[in-house]
């Protein structure tokens, strides 16, 4: 159990810490949330500028014009990343996380040329068509239809939490293209551009009051069947291939920048006085704060571990879904932490009397999201029950 | 960096585990609470097996291990609940004489930021020599020096305590420095008994869930109880990582704060320990409010870790001195 990091690891930090650190001064600050294609450009040039200086497709291999880089590599990269304040991966998430990666493994050479280095480049932005309103956590019950036609498939369907679907030019789209099936059988997975005929997105406001979320409605919108990623009704093995490029490191950044908000509470408490004291004088709420923190420090301990773990077997962790569990909740505990702080002055989502009520609110708003995101909490349960502790599934309910 | 476990560490946890196994199965525990927690033969064993001399140099006899080596196996000792003063026994190698080879059983009081006034003093009867930390140094007193009052009803079964009315001085035999560094040690070795615990009381509860029907199906097959366990593996799993974190920055002091992590660890691996104990019972249902049933063994003995070198609460108030310092800096 060796936490030094080698000579290599080392030279990497350096590096990276002196690029970003004259690198993200001067690209100035995020648009407003409210202005799509600013937010495109910006998140796209960030992505540019990453990959001209040899650090974007962090993980992916050399010859899609990744780094390579090794997963230690990958979490200090998250770290930098997160101390300097870099952009965040912004519109670029899907393609660089999911679109990208599934492309390489199964994606055909003309695929694979067409799409890997526009993505990785920033040129290319995507979006995700995999849940439903009526497939959710049990996403492989997704009805979307798409019915062969000649040499394209015919699309009918409604997908939702379409992430950036405005300003996306591809979608990764999960159909089904044998109804007949069994559930995980009859699954395909589509290249479906976003300017095809039939594609009405609706904008789908979160309890932020925005966000990136939308309903993508698809009636007869004709994909050209050369998009199929994989073989036809193979969608869901494809779909999870992705998952091996995921081994750990998913929210390193927040964690990090989690650290920070912590020492952000801590000088707001400093700076809230009543009763002729400051809160942070409060012996609760520092035993509290003080706790959360402690908390904080181990998970930081528990990425590392898994993702050595990981890097040692070459297969995710089976922690994944622990980290998941214990990084939703803490998150939620810490910036509840903010509201309570700011009393009164949280019934503003601006800034008010000096206190920094929007930056509060939206962590804590934002943070709901992080138990339902990506697997609920309650998905994650089963999952360590089911796999890691062996415990039998639920039956399914008896057919009336 | 590397955070695993190596082969070595892997192999030392192992070897640990199944001596303790060997040496506490279940069948144990009614004759070890007889005897009150204490058995000097099994004491030997552990002592043979390296336990108290892990870090102790080889140049002085011991096995010139790491911290990091030491928290697994604490791991494996809290694991099986093996009683005892395991913990000071293993500080006190190389300061007390007889400590390493077990020839001397040493406990302990941890008084720093406290007075010489009443307080509780674990397996007395059992102790060759008392160690107590105080703000200015480190103590040594003879056990049979102390005015005390055994308990008649301790909280663990396995773990006797005395109520002592006054401490005496003592004999000074290291420096406030020391005093300070044996705490910080004994934190993080607790720690990992605490760790061990957890996956005790996981392992328990989770074997039980699976052999146990009602409504015509196992128990654990109900969310309830199968999330409740996630939950309990969700603790083990921060536990283990706070703990092994603590040890390996003890290793390795230039990466991180030592204090931090050591702090991270009691917190993280107090709450895996007494809550893992708590879930274990309700998991067990009526069986787990029972004595023949190990849970309330695990929680018990978990509330007698909280209550050595420094608590939840105390270590919380600790790192927030340290946010204190790191936001002025």
């Amino acid at each position: 159990m060796d936490l030094r990091y080698t000579p290599e690891e080392q030279k990497f930090r350096r590096e990276l810490a002196s690029w970003l650190a004259s690198e993200v001064p001067s690209y100035g600050t995020p648009p407003s949330v409210h202005d799509w294609p600013a937010r495109r450009a910006y998140d796209t040039g960030w992505q540019k500028k990453l990959f001209d200086a040899g650090y974007a497709g962090i993980n992916w291999p050399k010859e899609y014009g990744g780094r390579d880089a090794t997963l230690i590599e990958q979490l200090i990269y998250f770290e930098e990343i997160a101390k300097a304040n870099a952009p965040y991966v912004g519109c670029n998430f899907v393609g660089v996380l999911h679109g990208g990666p599934t492309i390489m493994a199964e994606g055909t050479p003309d695929q694979k040329a067409k799409h890997i280095r526009n993505i990785i480049s920033g040129a290319e932005v995507w979006c995700q068509g995999f849940s439903e309103p009526v497939a959710g956590s049990d996403l492989a019950g997704l009805q979307t239809k798409a019915v062969r036609d000649g040499d394209h498939y015919v699309v009918n369907g409604h997908k939702i939490w379409t992430t950036f679907a405005q300003i996306a030019d591809y979608c990764e789209l999960l159909v089904r293209t044998d109804p007949t099936a069994p559930k995980h059988k009859g699954i395909s997975w589509l290249i479906m551009p976003m300017n095809l005929p039939g594609i009405d997105i609706r904008p789908l406001p979160t309890l932020e009051g925005e966000g990136e979320f939308s309903e993508v409605f698809l009636e007869n919108v004709r994909i050209p069947v050369e998009n199929l990623v994989g073989k036809e009704n193979d969608g869901w093995r494809v779909t999870n291939v992705t998952l091996r490029f995921e081994r750990g490191t998913a929210f390193a950044s927040e964690m990090i920048n989690l650290q920070a908000f912590v020492r952000g509470l801590v000088k707001l408490a400093q700076k809230i006085t009543s009763h002729g004291a400051t809160a942070w004088e409060d012996k609760a709420l520092r035993r509290e704060l003080g706790h959360l923190s402690g908390e904080l420090e181990s998970l930081w301990a528990m990425v590392k571990l898994s993702v050595c773990e990981a890097k040692a077997s070459g297969v995710p962790g089976v922690g994944a879904s622990a980290v998941k569990l214990y990084y939703s909740e803490l998150y939620q505990k810490i910036t509840e932490l903010g509201l309570r702080l700011l009393g009164r002055a949280g019934l503003s989502r601006s800034d008010v009397a000096g206190l920094p009520a929007q930056h509060l609110l939206n962590r804590h708003l934002n943070s709901l999201s992080i138990s339902i995101a990506a697997g609920t909490s309650q998905i994650q349960k089963n999952i360590i029950g089911e796999r890691i502790l062996g415990q039998a599934k639920d039956p399914a309910p008896a057919k009336a | 960096m590397d955070f695993q476990p190596t082969e070595d560490q892997k192999a030392l946890r192992d070897g640990i585990r199944s001596f303790c196994e060997g040496q506490v199965p279940n069948e144990r525990y009614p004759e070890l609470e007889k005897s009150k927690g204490f058995d000097r033969a099994l004491w030997s064993e552990l002592a043979e097996m390296g336990i108290f001399s892990l870090r102790l140099p080889e140049s002085e006899g011991g096995v010139g291990l790491g911290y990091a080596d030491s928290v697994l196996v604490f791991e494996e000792l809290g694991r099986r609940l093996v009683p005892g003063p395991l913990v000071w026994s293993q500080l006190a190698a190389g300061l007390v004489k007889g400590a390493a080879d077990g020839t001397a059983v040493v406990g302990g009081l941890d008084q720093i930021g406290g007075g010489d006034g009443p307080c509780m003093v674990e397996h007395l009867e059992s102790l060759d020599v008392l160690l107590v930390l105080r703000d200015d140094g480190v103590y040594q007193i003879a056990p049979r020096t102390l005015q005390g009052e055994l308990v008649e009803f301790p909280l663990d079964p396995l773990t006797p305590v005395h109520h002592v009315k006054s401490l005496p001085k003592g004999e000074k035999i290291a420096d406030a420095a020391r005093a300070k560094r044996l705490r910080l040690e004994g934190a993080a070795l607790v720690a990992g008994q605490q760790l061990g615990l957890a996956e005790g009381a996981l392992d328990l509860a989770n074997e039980y869930a699976k052999g146990r029907e009602q409504f015509g199906r196992t128990i654990g097959s109900f969310q309830a109880v199968k999330h409740m366990l996630a939950e309990m593996f969700v603790r083990q799993e921060a536990a283990r990582a706070g703990a092994y974190n603590a040890g390996a920055t003890l290793d390795a002091p230039e990466v991180a704060d030592v204090e931090r992590a050591v702090s991270a660890a009691k917190i993280t691996a107090g709450e895996a320990a007494i809550r893992n104990g708590r879930s274990c019972i309700q998991v067990h249902g009526g069986m787990g409010f029972t004595w023949e049933v190990l849970a309330h063994y695990y929680f018990k003995r978990a509330w007698v870790l909280e209550n050595l070198f420094g608590t939840q609460d105390e270590h919380a108030e600790k790192i927030a001195d340290l946010l204190t310092v790191q936001v002025q800096a």
